[in-house]
């Protein structure tokens, strides 16, 4: 007789941490828009302020609709617990202080977010924090970067712009080999797709902004630990296994071992730096959640129907796309992306800057802005936007070409996206 | 806090706090495959309300060396043991399934010295089913998923955690993960194979609670009511919607319902 086997992603995407309201029985997660929290008694205020009670005191630290969206996402992820973030980058910040102070050091992808290789390649510095960049398909390169002062590896699912797959498995035997963490921003990909932990990853965070909301309201952030890294046994992590004078010389790791870091994280982290996220967000990042795996498989079947087209095309000089036998991930893809490889990616067209804002300005379906991960189909030039100060060899180092186009494809009829698509090549083979 | 007992260390979580003598003391004690912070909120609440509060990992489990002991005689052979090293002599002793059984059987054999006794999620005999213990012992992961669904309410396989953010099948399935393989067979094959609960529950004469939950699925309320008429003035109660998971699933009505048995 088989045993009985826990609820399935698309029940937990639904109802993950929620359940009717006790009080007024209402069934969708109620947005508790609250500061703070009344005590029943001296006694009850003093034991939830020493952690000796479950509850919330003040929503910077923790708010009922944000704890069901962290009971969510966490589900999802097949993680012990999440903090939900103001962002996707607050999120970033959060993991790395908890982690480390001045003189840590990271080793990252080089293949990043923009906003993520800023925070690690400038503003961290400032408070002691250096990165090491490396390339994300050479994992001897983390090894090799790693130093007796790093605290943590790092890289994103899919990497900017090129879609770098990143061998979770093969990273994460190199992170812990050196007693070290691996941590994931899998924004692109969302446990729908993939799911770090079960690949080696020790902690995961999400741009909540993308796909996990969908509807692009909704700015917002989810950190999540996987529970099973041994902090104390690494001995590099005295933020978690020492006293911490700023909560009564608590000890986090024997506090609990599968806990620490989110306790640390919760108690100083948004305590202290305050990034929380809104409960109006997360009552909005929610309901896209209801409806990720429906979204996620259709962004995906939209964008292998898009790839299909634009590859085909004599005006498209090339598609980066992993499930495409020209990437260079493409039998790393098929082995751990095997529902596919997201919904966002870069093209190639034959032809310089001009021909780039030519297309884009003939486009009517795509947006033209700078996200990703809408149920509305996005685009954008890199070239005349975001990299608009690069010059030609500094593109090619980023991976960019004067003609690459970025897309996020949504929901809409695959065949309306492809019209909209053919219509702008036309006019650029008009001139 | 750390004894050296029988050549290996032996820990204990106190909440950062010293023993001091002229508090009362209190022992909480895991069940199989867990250890010391699953009493996290009632130790700590304990611990800062005038109890000295000592939540032991059992031998192999946590921070606590030494091989597993196949036996609940032999697990509350070493809880006395850890008893004397730290020199406490009255105590209260706190028990949760596997840990209860522990806490009768060290009840019994302490007499006197123990001042109250509380049993959550219990039962005896606490039988386990063919299919758990065969799953232990060949297949720890599908054993894990069979115990962390049976220990947790329906409402709570769903969530809803008290413990803001936290996924608690997660959190407890990473706890079960951490343990040294081989240890969760042995454990359940010492609460299916502890005998001595009947004789050792007519002996008991301090004051005894029995906290239960309404859906326990491991130890049936039904089953540890029956246990509590074995123990003369033992008071029941069950907590309504609850589950196997009893200080995670309702932290505060365990909270709550043990500090007015101890106080």
């Amino acid at each position: 007789m088989a045993g009985p086997k826990y609820l399935g992603f698309d029940t937990l995407s639904l109802h993950a941490g929620s359940q009717p309201d006790p009080t007024t029985g209402a069934r969708a997660t109620p947005i508790y828009h609250t500061t703070s929290f009344v005590f029943k008694s001296t006694d009850h205020a003093a034991s939830l302020f020493n952690m000796e009670r479950a509850g919330h005191v003040y929503s910077r630290i923790s708010n009922p609709t944000n704890a069901v969206l962290e009971e969510r996402v966490a589900a999802l992820e097949g993680g012990v617990g999440a903090i939900a973030t103001a962002s996707g980058q607050a999120a970033l910040h959060l993991a790395i202080v908890t982690l480390m102070g001045a003189g840590g050091h990271i080793v990252a992808s080089r293949s990043l977010y923009g906003g993520s290789h800023n925070l690690l390649a400038y503003t961290l510095p400032r408070f002691g924090i250096t990165t090491t960049f490396v390339d994300p398909r050479d994992v001897s390169a983390f090894r090799a970067a790693t130093r007796p002062n790093t605290r943590l590896l790092f890289g994103e699912t899919l990497g900017n712009p090129g879609l770098d797959v990143l061998n979770v498995p093969a990273v994460a035997e190199v992170a812990h080999g050196k007693n070290l963490p691996l941590l994931v921003d899998s924004t692109f990909t969302t446990p729908y797709l993939l799911r770090p932990f079960d690949l080696g990853a020790d902690l995961v965070y999400h741009s909540a902004t993308k796909f996990l909301g969908g509807h692009g309201v909704a700015i917002g952030g989810v950190l999540v630990d996987g529970g099973k890294f041994d902090w104390e046994a690494s001995g590099k992590f005295p933020t978690l296994t020492a006293p911490y004078e700023g909560f009564h010389d608590m000890d986090f790791a024997e506090e609990s071992d599968t806990a620490a870091f989110l306790l640390r994280a919760r108690r100083e982290g948004i305590r202290d730096f305050g990034a929380c996220m809104s409960p109006m967000n997360a009552f909005q990042i929610l309901q896209g959640i209801e409806t990720l795996p429906l979204r996620m498989a259709r962004h995906v079947d939209n964008t292998r129907k898009v790839v299909a087209f634009l590859a085909a095309h004599p005006l498209v000089d090339s598609v980066g796309y992993p499930e495409l036998e020209s990437h260079a991930d493409y039998e790393l893809a098929k082995q751990i992306l095997p529902k596919g490889c997201g919904a966002v990616f870069s093209f190639n067209l034959k032809g310089d800057r001009a021909a780039g804002r030519r297309f884009i300005e003939e486009l009517k379906l795509f947006s033209h802005l700078a996200n990703v991960g809408d149920a509305k189909s996005l685009v954008i030039h890199p070239a005349t936007t975001t990299h608009f100060r690069m010059d030609k060899p500094a593109l090619r180092s980023a991976g960019i070409a004067e003609g690459t186009i970025r897309l996020s494809i949504g929901l809409e009829d695959p065949e309306d996206l492809i019209d909209d698509l053919r219509r702008a090549l036309r006019a650029l083979e008009k001139g | 806090m750390y004894l050296d007992l029988d050549q290996n260390k032996a820990y204990a979580y106190s909440a950062g706090q010293p023993l001091d003598p002229a508090r009362r003391n209190v022992i909480f004690i895991h069940g199989a495959e867990h250890d010391h912070s699953v009493w996290n909120l009632q130790s700590r609440y304990c611990a800062y309300h005038g109890w000295n509060v000592l939540a032991v990992d059992l031998p192999a489990h946590g921070r606590s060396e030494g091989p597993p002991l196949d036996s609940v005689e032999a697990m509350a052979g070493w809880l006395i043991g850890f008893l004397n090293a730290a020199a406490i002599s009255n105590v209260a002793l706190v028990g949760h399934s596997m840990g209860s059984l522990i806490a009768l059987e060290a009840a019994f054999q302490l007499g006197e010295r123990v001042t109250q006794l509380a049993l959550l999620g219990t039962a005896y005999p606490m039988l386990v089913s063919d299919q758990l213990l065969d799953a232990a012992r060949d297949d720890e992961r599908e054993a894990r998923q069979m115990v962390n669904v049976w220990s947790h309410s329906p409402a709570m396989q769903i969530g809803g955690n008290p413990n803001p953010g936290m996924w608690m099948l997660g959190r407890n399935q990473r706890l079960m993960e951490r343990m040294v393989p081989g240890l969760f067979f042995t454990d359940l094959m010492a609460c299916n194979s502890y005998r001595g609960g009947e004789r050792a529950a007519q002996a008991i004469v301090c004051p005894t609670l029995l906290l239960l939950g309404e859906r326990d699925m491991m130890t049936s309320a039904k089953s540890g009511r029956a246990l509590g008429q074995m123990i003369g003035g033992a008071r029941t109660r069950v907590i309504g919607g609850c589950g196997h998971a009893l200080m995670a699933e309702k932290p505060d009505e365990v909270l709550e319902a043990l500090v007015e048995f101890l106080a």
